[in-house]
C-alpha cells in the first residue's frame, strides 16, 4: 500500500536543486572515447566541482513542449497553486543547456560536409527546444592538441565559419582535445557550462517576474504564490541561495494571505509545508539555525489551528507530525555537517513532538475511522485520477482544479472522505510512533537528558503494549523502571508497573506477574485501595494455582488468548517455586530482625526477634517463615510453619500465628543455643524468607560486632601525595585478641586502572613508586588486650583523581573458655571508606616580554620571561617546599634559575607566582620549541614532620620562536636627574647574514635636550653590532618620555617601530636635582 | 497562572506536586521529572561559580509545544519547578521570579515547623493555600 502523498514531501522538494545540462551526440555504449568523456563528467563529483546534474540524451530527444506564451492574463483563472510536475520538469526534463558533441578536427579534409552535418545537429536540437530559452553549445572532440590561440589561422577561421553556420556565439563553441589531460579539460568545460546555465536560470527568473505586472489581486492570488515559488526555485537552481531564501520567505507570506476555506485548506497547508521546508533547509545551509527554528515556530503557530475538515482531522495530525519530523531530520542533518546543538534545543524535541502528533493521529483515526466492517470501499475509487497523479499539490483527487468554496457534489465528497478514512484504518500507527520515539531517544541520549530518555522509553513501551507486542513492551518498561524507583517517583513508577502488570498478565508470565503485584501492593505504590485489593486477590489466586482475573482495560481478544495461557500453566501445576529478591524494591511486607543483645555467652540461649508488617489491604497468610544464618546449622531452629489450608485463606477473623493483618506489626521471637565451636564468632542473619504459597520474601539483617574499627583521615586525598589514614582498632573482647592482622588497601573489584594508580604502604616517610601494591594483605599487628586501642597509620598514594573505595579488614584469633574447654577461633571485621582524590593545585604558565607584555611568540636570542602561577585547589593548606625549572636543550637561562616560592604555605584559593628570564637561540622549527618542565616539590602542611615531599612535574607549553632581523637594546641608567647629563647607549645588532642598511633617527622630546646623531644611515655587517651613543639632558622631573628612537630597515619593511618598542624603554623617571 | 507546581528534594524525589485538576496529572509528573535533566545540567554548570553569588532562579528550563517549564533551586538544592501554559504570554520573567520567591518563603515556613521532618512529603494547609493562589489565577 502506498501511503497518501499529501503530507509526504516529494523527493524533488527535498533534494538540492542543481543546474540541469544534457549532453547529446555522445555514444557512451559503443564509443570508448565518448565513454571516457562521460565518465570524466560523472565520476568524482566532489563538493569542489560545480553543481550540475548531467544527463546523456540522443540528439533528437523530444523535450517537454513549451506552452504558447500567454499574452494576457485577463481571462485566465488558475486552478491551483503549484503543478505536481513542475519541480521535476525543471530538475530533470528541461535543461538549462544542451551540449552537442561532435567529432571534428580543424584540419578535417571534408570540412564543408562536416560543418553542414554539425549545423544540422544543432538545428535539430533547437527544433525540439522550440520556444524555450535553453542555451545550446557545441563541443568539438578533437584528436590533436590545439595550438595556442591565435597561432592557428585555419582554426580561428574555421571556428568563425562554424559558429556562423550553427548560429552560435563564439562563447558557445568549445574544443575538447582527447589527450592525457581529459579531466582537466572537462572541469574547464563544465565551468563554462555552469556559466551558461546560470544565465539561463537568470533569464527564467526575469521571465517569471515579467508576468507579475499582468496579475491582479482578486483572481490571481494563487499565481502570486506560484510565481514567487518559481522564482525562488530557479534561484536555487542558479545556486543563488540568498535570493532563493528571500523569495521563499515572500512566497510563504503570500500563501498565508490566500483565502482559506475547508475545501482548499489542504492545498494551502501542503504548499506552506513545502515552502517552510525549503526555508528551514536554506537557513541551516546558511548556518543560521536560529532563523530556521524561528521560521519553523512561526510556521507551526500559523498552521496549528488550520485543521480543515473535522472528519479528516487525522490528516492534520499526520501533517503536523510530518512537519516536526522533517524539521528534526533537517536539524540532525545540519548537526552531522558541524552544527552544535544543546540540551534544550536539539532534534530530539522535534521527533518527540512528531511522535506526539502521530499519537494524536492514531487517536483521531480510531475515533473517526471505526466504520463497521460492512462498509466497503467506494467504487469507483474517488482517489483515482485519470492520469494516476494529482495535477496540483494538495488538492482532492475527486475535485481537482475546482476553486469554488461550495461543494458541487456532496455525495462525491462523502465518498472521498470515506475512502480516505478507510485507507487511514490500515495505517500501522504504532510503528510510526515507535520509530519517531526511538529517533527522539537517540537524540536525548546524545544531549544528556536521561530522564527525558526514560520518559520516551516508557512511551515506547506503552506503544508496544498497544501494538500488542507485550514482550518488547515489558523489556522496555522493566529497563526504565529502576530509574524511577531509585529516584523515588512513586506515581510514575506505579503507572509503569500497572502497564507492566498488564503485559505480564497477557503473556501469563508468572514470575513477573508476582513481582509486579508485590511491588504494587507495597507502601510506595500510589494505587487506590480497591485496586490494591483486586491485585492482592489475584495474587492469592495465583499462589493457589488458579488463574487470576484479567487486568482492567485490556484488549478483549488478548485477554481471551491469555486466559488460555493461564489455564495451561495452572494445569502444569507443581514446581512453581520462585525466589524473588526484594532488596531492590519496596515489597508489601516490611521486615526487621534484631538480636536482643550485642553478644551472648555460650551458656545463654541466643535470642532474637523478627518483626513483620503487611501493607496490603487484606490480611495475608503465609505458610512458612524461616531465618537463615551464616552458620546453616541454626536454620532448623528458626522456622515457623503451619499446615496450609486453602479454605480459610481470606478469613478476616483468622488471627492465627501465620496471618499478617494489615497495619499491625507482628513479632516472632526465636531462641536457640549456640554451638561451642561458634564461640567468639559472629552469628549473622543472612536472610529472612517468607513463603507465601510458593512465594518468598528475603531480607538481610545485620551482624553483631565485637571489635570496632575506626578510620581517621583528612579527605580528600591530593594527587600523588602520601595520604595518611590512621586505623584505630579497639577490642571489645573479653580476652586477649591474638594474631591480629590487618588487610588494608584498595577494595578489589573496582576499575582495573585504579589498581595501577594506587599504592599502599606502611612507611610514610618516603614516597613510594609504582611497584608498590594497591592492597596490603595480612599485616601483623600483634596482640590486643581487652579494651585496648591500637592505631596504625597507613599511607596511600593515588596517582589519578577520582573516587576510590578502600577496604580495612581486621582478623584475629581469640581464646575463649567455655565450660572448661578452651576454644580458639578466628574472627573478622571489615570497614570500607570512599576517598576522593583531587588535584592539589592548578599551574598556569605564560610567556611575557622583559617589559611584562604578553607574548604569543618569542624572538630568537631576545630574553623573555616565563611566569608560573601555582593556584592551590586543595581544601587543606599545602606547603611548596621548592620549585625547579628544568629547561630543555633549546632554552638557555639568562640568569640563575633559583626558586622564589620555597617554603611558601598556600591556603585554599591562594596562589604563588614566580618568573624566570630565559632566552631561546634561533631555530628552524616553525611549529614551536619545547620549553622544558617545571617541577614543584610540595607537601600537605601538617604538624607531622615526616610527611614526604611530592614532586609534581608539569610539562611547559611549546612556544613559537621567531627570528628578527635586528635586535636593539639600550644601556641606560635606571633614572635620570634634572639637568644632569644622561648617557644612553643603543646597541643595534644585525641578526641576519645579510648586510643591512639601517636608517636611524631620533625624534626630540619636550622633556629632553640631547646630543648625538639625530638622523643617520648606516650599514651593519652580518652578525655585527653597531653602537649609538647619545647624551640626553633631562629638562623636567617626573616620568618622562624619552626621545624616541626610530629604526628603518631597507630590507625588512615590516620591521616596525611597534616591534622595536618591545625591546627598548620608552620612558624614564627623572628625579629633581638635589 | 501556573498549571503545575512541584517541590523536588535534593535527591530528586518529589516532595510536593500539584497540578490543575482538569488535566492529566501523570503528564505533569513526567514533565516535571524530565525537566530535572535541565535543572541538573544548570546546577552542575553553576557549581563552578561561588556559592553565595549564585542566582537561585534558573529561568526557563525548556519550552514544550503547550507549556513552559521554569525552575528555581534553593541553596540546599531543593528544586521548585513551575509549569505554565504557553499561551499565557502575560506572565513575564519578573512575575515568575516573584512567584518562586513566594514559594520559597512558604517552603521556609514549612521547614521552620518543628513537626516537619526535612525530606518528608509536604502536607501543609498553608502551603496548599499558597500554591492554590498561584494556580487559581488562571480562571
Amino acid at each position: 500500500m502506498t501511503p497518501p502523498t499529501h503530507w509526504d514531501f516529494p523527493v524533488e522538494l527535498c533534494c538540492r536543486p542543481m543546474a540541469f545540462v544534457t549532453l547529446t551526440g555522445l555514444d557512451v555504449v559503443y564509443n570508448a572515447v565518448h565513454r571516457a568523456v562521460w565518465d570524466a563528467f560523472c565520476a568524482n563529483r566532489r563538493a569542489d566541482r560545480v553543481p550540475i546534474s548531467f544527463k546523456v540524451l540522443p540528439g533528437d530527444h523530444e523535450y517537454p513542449k513549451c506552452r504558447t506564451k500567454r499574452t494576457s492574463y485577463e481571462w485566465y483563472i488558475p486552478k491551483g497553486i503549484l503543478k505536481t510536475g513542475w519541480m521535476n520538469k525543471h530538475l530533470n526534463l528541461v535543461p538549462a543547456l544542451v551540449v552537442v558533441f561532435y567529432e571534428l578536427d580543424w584540419d578535417e579534409p571534408q570540412w564543408k560536409e562536416k560543418q553542414l552535418e554539425c549545423a544540422t545537429r544543432v538545428e535539430i536540437v533547437r527544433q525540439s527546444l522550440q520556444g524555450r530559452n535553453t542555451k545550446v553549445a557545441v563541443v568539438l572532440i578533437q584528436k590533436k592538441t590545439p595550438l595556442p590561440p591565435g597561432e592557428d589561422v585555419i582554426a580561428s577561421e574555421r571556428a568563425a565559419a562554424l559558429c556562423n553556420a550553427c548560429d552560435l556565439s563564439g562563447k558557445s563553441l568549445f574544443v575538447l582535445p582527447h589527450t592525457d589531460h581529459l579531466v582537466g579539460y572537462i572541469i574547464r568545460l563544465e565551468n563554462a557550462f555552469y556559466e551558461h546555465a546560470q544565465t539561463y536560470y537568470y533569464t527564467e527568473i526575469r521571465r517569471v517576474k515579467s508576468h507579475k505586472e499582468f496579475l491582479n489581486k482578486t483572481t490571481h492570488q494563487l499565481l502570486f504564490v506560484r510565481h514567487q515559488f518559481k522564482i525562488a526555485f530557479f534561484s536555487e537552481l542558479k545556486q543563488d541561495t540568498q535570493n532563493a531564501l528571500k523569495n521563499y520567505r515572500t512566497a510563504y507570506n503570500l500563501v498565508h494571505e490566500l483565502r482559506a476555506h475547508e475545501t482548499n485548506i489542504l492545498e494551502i497547508k501542503t504548499m506552506a509545508g513545502f515552502i517552510n521546508y525549503k526555508i528551514c533547509r536554506l537557513c541551516f545551509q546558511h548556518n543560521t539555525p536560529l532563523d530556521a527554528i524561528a521560521q519553523f515556530r512561526k510556521h507551526i503557530d500559523l498552521c496549528k489551528k488550520k485543521i480543515g475538515s473535522a472528519e479528516l482531522a487525522f490528516e492534520h495530525a499526520a501533517w503536523m507530525s510530518k512537519q516536526f519530523q522533517a524539521f528534526g531530520d533537517l536539524f540532525d542533518e545540519a548537526i552531522k555537517l558541524g552544527l552544535t546543538a544543546i540540551q534544550t534545543q536539539n532534534p530530539g524535541f522535534y521527533y518527540q513532538q512528531a511522535a506526539y502528533y502521530a499519537q494524536e493521529r492514531k487517536q483521531l483515526a480510531s475515533m473517526l475511522c471505526n466504520h463497521d466492517s460492512s462498509v466497503t470501499y467506494p467504487s469507483p475509487d474517488p482517489l483515482e485520477t485519470p492520469t494516476g497523479v494529482l495535477d496540483f499539490y494538495g488538492q482532492r483527487p475527486w475535485r481537482q482544479g475546482i476553486l469554488s468554496f461550495d461543494l458541487s457534489d456532496p455525495e462525491k465528497e462523502k465518498m472521498g472522505i470515506l475512502s480516505l478514512q478507510l485507507k487511514e484504518k490500515n495505517v500501522l500507527h504504532s510503528e510510526l510512533i515507535i520509530t519517531l520515539l526511538s529517533n527522539a531517544v537517540a537524540q536525548f541520549k546524545k544531549y544528556k537528558c536521561p530522564r527525558m530518555k526514560s520518559h520516551l522509553m516508557v512511551q515506547m513501551g506503552e506503544e508496544y503494549y498497544y501494538a500488542k507486542d507485550y514482550a518488547k513492551a515489558l523489556k522496555l518498561l522493566d529497563y526504565v523502571m529502576c530509574e524511577y524507583r531509585s529516584e523515588g517517583w512513586w506515581t510514575l513508577l506505579t503507572s509503569i508497573l500497572t502497564t507492566a502488570l498488564k503485559c505480564s498478565y497477557l503473556m501469563a508470565q508468572l514470575k513477573d506477574y508476582i513481582t509486579y503485584s508485590l511491588e504494587l501492593l507495597g507502601r510506595a505504590s500510589t494505587l487506590k485501595e480497591d485496586q490494591k485489593s483486586r491485585i492482592e486477590k489475584n495474587l492469592i489466586k495465583v499462589l493457589m494455582n488458579e488463574s487470576p482475573d484479567p487486568e482492567p482495560d485490556c484488549d478483549t481478544a488478548a485477554v481471551k488468548a491469555s486466559q488460555k495461557l493461564w489455564a495451561d500453566r495452572v494445569s502444569l501445576a507443581g514446581s512453581n517455586i520462585f525466589t524473588i529478591e526484594v532488596q531492590d524494591f519496596i515489597p508489601f511486607v516490611q521486615c526487621k530482625a534484631k538480636f536482643l543483645a550485642p553478644s551472648f555467652h555460650v551458656d545463654v540461649p541466643v535470642q532474637f526477634d523478627v518483626y513483620l508488617r503487611a501493607d496490603c489491604p487484606h490480611p495475608i497468610r503465609f505458610s512458612k517463615l524461616c531465618i537463615s544464618f551464616n552458620n546453616q546449622d541454626y536454620n532448623q531452629y528458626c522456622v515457623v510453619e503451619e499446615a496450609y489450608q486453602k479454605s480459610d485463606i481470606l478469613e478476616q477473623s483468622s488471627q492465627g500465628t501465620m496471618c499478617l493483618v494489615p497495619g499491625k506489626t507482628r513479632k516472632f521471637s526465636f531462641k536457640f543455643v549456640a554451638k561451642t565451636e561458634d564461640v567468639g564468632k559472629k552469628i549473622e542473619i543472612t536472610s529472612v524468607d517468607l513463603i507465601l504459597g510458593s512465594e518468598s520474601g528475603r531480607l538481610i539483617a545485620r551482624k553483631v560486632p565485637n571489635i570496632s574499627v575506626q578510620l581517621r583521615h583528612e579527605p580528600p586525598a591530593l594527587t600523588n601525595e602520601m595520604y595518611c589514614l590512621i586505623v584505630t582498632v579497639e577490642s571489645h573482647e573479653e580476652t586477649v585478641a591474638k594474631d591480629v592482622k590487618l588487610t588494608a588497601g584498595l577494595k578489589p573489584g573496582q576499575d582495573a586502572n585504579l589498581t595501577q594508580k594506587t599504592q599502599v604502604t606502611l612507611h610514610g616517610t618516603d614516597a613510594c613508586d609504582d611497584s608498590f601494591p594497591a592492597l596490603l594483605p595480612d599485616i601483623p599487628v600483634g596482640d590486643l588486650q581487652p579494651g585496648e586501642k591500637l592505631e596504625k597509620p597507613i599511607y596511600i598514594r593515588c596517582g589519578t583523581v577520582g573516587a576510590r573505595m578502600f577496604l580495612f579488614y581486621i582478623s584475629y584469633l581469640i581464646n575463649t573458655v567455655v565450660e572448661g574447654k578452651e576454644i580458639l577461633c578466628r574472627c573478622h571485621r571489615d570497614e570500607t571508606v570512599t576517598i576522593d582524590t583531587v588535584f592539589p593545585f592548578d599551574v598556569a604558565v605564560k610567556f611575557v616580554s622583559t617589559k611584562l607584555e604578553h607574548l604569543d611568540r618569542v624572538f630568537a636570542d631576545i630574553p623573555f620571561l616565563l611566569m608560573t602561577d601555582i593556584l592551590s585547589a586543595s581544601p587543606w593548606p599545602i606547603t611548596i617546599v621548592t620549585s625547579q625549572l628544568q629547561l630543555s636543550a633549546s632554552m638557555t637561562p639568562v640568569d640563575q634559575l633559583e626558586s622564589y616560592v620555597g617554603n611558601v604555605v598556600l591556603q585554599t584559593g591562594e596562589s604563588a607566582s614566580e618568573c624566570f628570564c630565559l632566552r631561546c637561540p634561533p631555530v628552524t622549527n616553525a611549529s614551536g620549541v619545547a620549553t622544558g618542565c617545571y617541577v614543584i616539590s610540595w607537601k600537605r602542611s601538617s604538624p607531622v614532620e615526616s610527611v614526604p615531599v611530592v614532586n609534581t612535574i608539569i610539562t611547559l607549553p611549546h612556544v613559537i620562536v621567531e627570528s628578527i632581523p635586528l635586535h636593539v637594546n639600550a644601556d641606560l641608567p635606571s633614572f635620570g636627574r634634572v639637568r644632569e647629563s644622561l648617557p644612553v647607549r643603543y646597541h643595534l645588532q644585525n641578526k641576519t647574514n645579510l648586510v643591512q642598511d639601517v636608517e636611524v633617527s631620533v625624534e626630540p622630546s619636550d622633556a629632553f635636550m640631547f646630543s648625538g646623531l639625530k638622523q643617520i644611515r648606516l650599514r651593519i655587517l652580518p652578525g655585527m653590532q653597531q653602537e649609538m651613543l647619545y647624551n640626553f639632558y633631562p629638562l623636567m622631573a617626573g616620568y618622562q618620555q624619552l626621545p624616541s628612537l626610530h629604526v628603518n630597515l631597507m630590507r625588512f619593511p615590516n620591521f616596525t617601530n611597534q616591534l622595536l618598542r618591545r625591546f627598548i624603554p620608552t620612558n624614564i623617571f627623572v628625579k629633581v636635582r638635589l | 497562572m501556573a498549571v503545575c507546581i512541584a517541590v523536588i528534594a535534593k535527591e530528586n524525589y518529589p516532595l510536593y506536586i500539584r497540578s490543575v485538576p482538569t488535566e492529566n496529572e501523570l503528564k505533569f509528573h513526567y514533565t516535571v521529572h524530565t525537566s530535572l535533566d535541565v535543572v541538573d545540567e544548570k546546577i552542575s554548570a553553576m557549581g563552578k561559580a561561588l556559592v553565595d553569588q549564585r542566582e537561585l532562579y534558573l529561568g526557563l528550563l525548556y519550552p514544550t509545544e503547550d507549556y513552559k517549564v521554569y525552575g528555581y533551586v534553593t541553596n540546599s538544592k531543593v528544586k521548585f519547578v513551575m509549569v505554565v501554559d504557553s499561551s499565557n504570554t502575560a506572565l513575564r520573567d519578573n512575575e515568575i521570579r516573584s512567584m518562586f520567591r513566594k514559594l520559597h518563603n512558604s517552603y521556609t515556613d514549612i521547614m521552620c515547623n518543628p513537626f516537619y521532618n526535612p525530606g518528608d512529603r509536604i502536607h501543609s494547609r498553608a502551603f496548599d493555600t499558597m500554591v492554590n493562589s498561584m494556580m487559581m489565577q488562571v480562571c
